[in-house]
């Protein structure tokens, strides 16, 4: 079975935050909730990095092991989804996230958390895939619709890859390769050396 | 010749020896370049980190959980990972925590094998005189009362968002424990800084009876009276109920202020300024908050259990504010002779025989005007 993954590849991100506006526009997520970010290390001296970051869908999730409602799932794709008709907007799930990925919209009310809110790879949530009540708490199912994430889609520099996770191994393989460095997951220096 | 006159023994003991030494050897020497590092063979060292990746060391960082710059504003968005919500996550899910909430179940335990076996401290004197003491203020009744149904408030709404994943979800289902869930965290969240109010004026209100005294010190010493006939003396305060003080003034304390961290900030939309809202910090309150407040909890148990079904007499002293002249005597009998020297025992003028009821009646006088 595929597993999904995303990866940004740090030697082209360019922090446009294009991914970051396609994200929120694509889902019509709330205010103040960012489901993707972009974060530079030293930034503006010689070699800083930037990377795309969001929720990583992690294989053993730290967020579905805490929710005391119990209310996330893992997709045949690999992708962590939640519910949020269950989810009591406790901050559970965002102690135990080493990426900062679970968000939550404000409430009014004593100024309350509301239900979280995250990445969801562009897989919708339980609802009815593709229905009006899914895009309104989920935002679009585009996997369903049989498209990839939309961050990385739009990337303009290609920095951002999302799919089967195989796949995106390989064409990150390639360009390693193509560099002619080492491979390592999060950069390449030798061409920048000296 | 000499070689030949080698005795038996002698060869034997050579073969042994030079075997263990192969032995050895063969072990040792492979980790004769771990001497390198031992003997500090630091041009080596040099010149290794000259070969060594520049940036090494740059994405280990992010592992430690540095930051960097974002253009999304809000609190800890230029950390790209935070390294102790992965030990958060291990504390949730450790056996500590889940083995925890047993005290709980032992504390109810014991307290049930102790009334059966042991039963209740009655009072010695069957007759009542019919003479009262007044104990506590209606305001110390108000927020004693306050605080304790908070308390129980807080402590099943609490563990109910601590234990209903394991014991509630089987029995409400997922969508019946999530509105259960809500509903608890939302009470949770208002009684909360409620009940802090009035732990704090609990400890303003009584510290000054609860320091502790020799006399307590001999309480103690004859068990509190729990096993004996015949009851140690005691002031206004026993050094039983000291001990509860300070625990409600220490671990109390604890819940308290871990509570208000996770309930106030509502990280990151609400700013306190000059506070900088970590998740670290949430994630310490959290774990601080749990464990107190389990064993809070537990310890509670006992305290409820004395201060009802255990005790004759004890309740009406929180309920009507006025304790019957016997069990002043009994339990209290340095306090007592104080209040009588004082002249504030007061006569509500109907002795009763054995099982009275007269704690649930207002005294007719009050405690100034008589004596
Ligand atoms: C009798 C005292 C209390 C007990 C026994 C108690 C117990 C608990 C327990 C067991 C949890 C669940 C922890 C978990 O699932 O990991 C919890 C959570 C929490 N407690 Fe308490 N608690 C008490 C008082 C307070 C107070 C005084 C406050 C605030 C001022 C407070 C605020 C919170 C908050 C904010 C949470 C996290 C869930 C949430 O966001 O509502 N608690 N408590
Ligand atoms: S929310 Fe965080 S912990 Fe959960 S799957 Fe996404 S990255 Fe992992
Ligand atoms: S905030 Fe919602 S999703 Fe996260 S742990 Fe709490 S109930 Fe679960």
């Amino acid at each position: 079975m595929a597993r999904m993954k995303f990866l940004c590849d740090a030697d082209r991100c360019i922090e446009c935050n294009g991914c970051v506006t396609a994200c929120k526009n694509e889902h019509e997520v709330p205010w103040g909730v960012n489901r993707r970010r972009v974060v530079t290390l030293d930034d503006g001296q010689l070699g800083e990095k930037s990377i795309s970051v969001a929720c990583m869908h992690c294989t053993d999730a730290p967020c579905q092991a805490v929710c005391p409602v119990d209310c996330f799932y893992t997709t045949d794709d690999g992708v962590v989804l939640h519910d949020k008709d269950l989810c009591i907007g406790c901050g559970y799930c965002f102690y135990a996230c080493p990426f900062g990925a679970p968000q939550y919209p404000q409430q009014t009310s004593f100024g309350a958390r509301g239900k979280m809110d995250k990445c969801t790879f562009c897989a919708g949530g339980p609802d009815e895939s593709m229905s009006q009540a899914e895009y309104e708490k989920y935002g679009r199912n585009r996997i369903a619709e049989g498209s990839l994430p939309l961050c990385a889609e739009m990337c303009a520099t290609k920095a951002l890859i999302a799919g089967d996770g195989d796949e995106v191994a390989d064409i990150y393989r390639e360009r390693v390769l193509r560099r002619g460095g080492r491979p390592q997951t999060w950069g390449w220096e030798t061409a920048y050396e000296g | 010749m000499a070689k030949s006159k080698m005795s038996k023994a002698k060869r034997r003991r050579i073969a042994v020896w030079s075997t263990f030494l192969v032995v050895a050897l063969s072990i040792a020497m492979p980790l004769a370049s771990y001497s390198v590092h031992w003997l500090g063979m630091t041009a080596v060292a040099q010149d290794a980190k000259a070969v060594e990746n520049p940036r090494s060391g740059f994405w280990k960082e992010i592992r430690q959980g540095t930051s960097g710059y974002s253009a999304v504003t809000g609190a800890e968005a230029n950390v790209l990972m935070q390294s102790t919500a992965n030990d958060w996550r291990n504390f949730k899910e450790s056996p500590l925590l889940s083995k925890l909430p047993w005290v709980i179940v032992g504390m109810a335990v014991l307290l049930l094998l102790y009334h059966v076996l042991h039963g209740k401290n009655k009072l010695d004197s069957g007759v009542r005189s019919g003479r009262v003491v007044p104990r506590w203020s209606y305001f110390e009744r108000l927020v004693h009362w306050v605080t304790a149904i908070s308390f129980i408030a807080l402590s099943i709404t609490g563990i109910s968002m601590l234990l209903g994943k394991k014991l509630l979800i089987p029995l409400l289902g997922k969508a019946g424990f999530a509105g259960w869930a809500s509903v608890s965290i939302s009470v949770h969240n208002v009684i909360g800084p409620i009940f802090t109010v009035g732990i704090v004026l609990m400890i303003v209100m009584w510290i000054w009876h609860n320091f502790p005294t020799m006399t307590d010190l001999r309480w103690f010493a004859k068990g509190g009276g729990l096993f004996t006939k015949n009851h140690p003396s005691a002031g206004r305060m026993n050094g039983g109920e000291k001990v509860w003080f300070w625990l409600l003034a220490t671990l109390g304390v604890a819940v308290c202020i871990s509570g208000l961290v996770l309930v106030a900030p509502m990280y990151p939309q609400i700013q306190i300024p000059g506070v900088e809202l970590v998740r670290s910090m949430m994630q310490q309150a959290s774990m601080i908050h749990v464990i107190a407040g389990v064993i809070w909890t537990a310890i509670a148990l006992g305290h409820i259990y004395i201060g009802t079904a255990g005790t004759e007499g004890a309740f009406e002293g929180m309920s009507t504010g006025y304790v019957s002249e016997e069990w002043a005597r009994q339990h209290h009998d340095l306090w007592y002779e104080k209040m009588a020297r004082k002249g504030k025992i007061i006569d509500v003028g109907e002795a009763r025989g054995p099982n009275p009821g007269y704690g649930h009646q207002q005294p007719r006088s009050s405690a100034s005007s008589t004596s």
